[in-house]
């Protein structure tokens, strides 16, 4: 297929530079910065409560975090939003299992993606929690604050991540 | 109004995200090999921007800071798990989503294992915050504050370094 002027990437430097004034106007008209792992613990507490609603009332975490939609909520969910329709607009959506250089390495099979990808959610999630933040929460809101958690975090976030990432696809390729 | 906006924003920068192909899993791996910084070169940029704007709002006390504290316990161990996992997945928590809405579905099962994963955490919480969240807790503390200088001193300094990291990414066509 070939790469119509449409379907071309954008200037990762024109669309952080623009992301950066969407995170200070939004900082500016609503007070909130970026964040999102924070709402998969709320998500997780409203499907709790669904089955054992006082368990989840007298859980302290969820007591910190009150199982509810607030405007982190429907900021991840706007980005699925704005992907979905960004990628229909561009022609670059795609139905896609396995990612291609996921596939190259181990395989098109279905199982293998899914377990790993359930097993790095998990992972990933209650590291997220543990250190208070995500690239989101610490990476973006907390390095341009100057935050001294955000760099420590955002660190070990790519120590983390680079490791686990040579193990999988070794030097390269 | 502040679920309006949060979703007005997230559209934005679920659009911003998917133009610029920073959500894929082969350029988030790609980031974590050192062979393509894309969603460095997004990022920093994203931080650089926001650093000045949002120090010139807060001088003007138009905006207030919101600064995590750093418990090193919390912070280093809970980000060298989150590294981990986000090695596997290929996605983190807020580009998840906007995977799943460009069609990568496999996002549905990494975001099914967060859900898990902050489920757990909020059993393991109590005994952790007894344990290693009071593991080297320095507080709210920013870079300006440990350094003891302004943070319009700081803001220019790591603009400097993160254009001359940005100039270095660039020659060496990452």
């Amino acid at each position: 297929m070939f790469a119509s002027e449409r379907s071309k990437p954008w200037n990762p430097y024109i669309a952080g530079a623009l992301a950066g004034l969407l995170l200070v106007l939004s900082v500016w008209v609503a007070g909130k910065y970026f964040g999102a792992s924070t709402t998969f613990v709320r998500a997780a507490g409203m499907m709790e409560q669904t089955v054992a609603a006082e368990r989840v009332a007298s859980m302290p975490y969820f007591m910190k975090e009150t199982p509810k939609i607030d405007w982190q909520w429907m900021f991840v969910v706007g980005i699925a939003l704005g992907s979905c329709a960004a990628s229909f607009l561009s022609g670059t959506f795609r139905l896609q299992a396995v990612p291609d250089r996921f596939a190259a390495r181990f395989g098109p099979g279905l199982g293998k993606r899914f377990g790993v990808a359930f097993l790095g959610g998990a992972v990933a999630m209650f590291g997220a929690r543990l250190a208070d933040g995500c690239p989101s929460g610490h990476g973006l809101s907390g390095t341009l604050q100057l935050a001294a958690s955000g760099y420590v975090a955002l660190i070990c976030f790519f120590v983390g991540g680079a490791v686990v990432a040579r193990l999988l696809y070794g030097k390269g390729r | 109004m502040d679920l309006t906006f949060g979703l007005i924003t997230g559209i934005l920068f679920g659009v911003l995200l998917q133009r610029s192909e920073v959500i894929r899993y082969d350029r988030q791996l790609g980031a974590l090999l050192f062979q393509d910084m894309t969603i460095v070169k997004f990022m920093l940029t994203t931080v650089l921007v926001g650093m000045v704007g949002v120090h010139l709002l807060v001088d003007l006390e138009l905006a207030k800071l919101s600064i995590k504290p750093l418990i090193l316990g919390g912070t280093v161990l809970g980000g060298l798990t989150f590294g981990v996992g986000w090695g596997l997945l290929g996605y983190c928590p807020g580009t998840s989503g906007g995977a799943l809405g460009e069609g990568r579905v496999d996002a549905l099962a990494g975001i099914a294992g967060m859900l898990v994963g902050a489920a757990v955490f909020a059993e393991a919480y109590p005994t952790l915050k007894a344990t290693v969240l009071t593991w080297g807790d320095y507080g709210k503390v920013t870079v300006p504050q440990l350094l003891g200088l302004s943070h319009w001193v700081v803001v220019p300094v790591f603009c400097l370094l993160g254009y001359a990291l940005l100039r270095w990414i660039d020659k060496r066509g990452l």
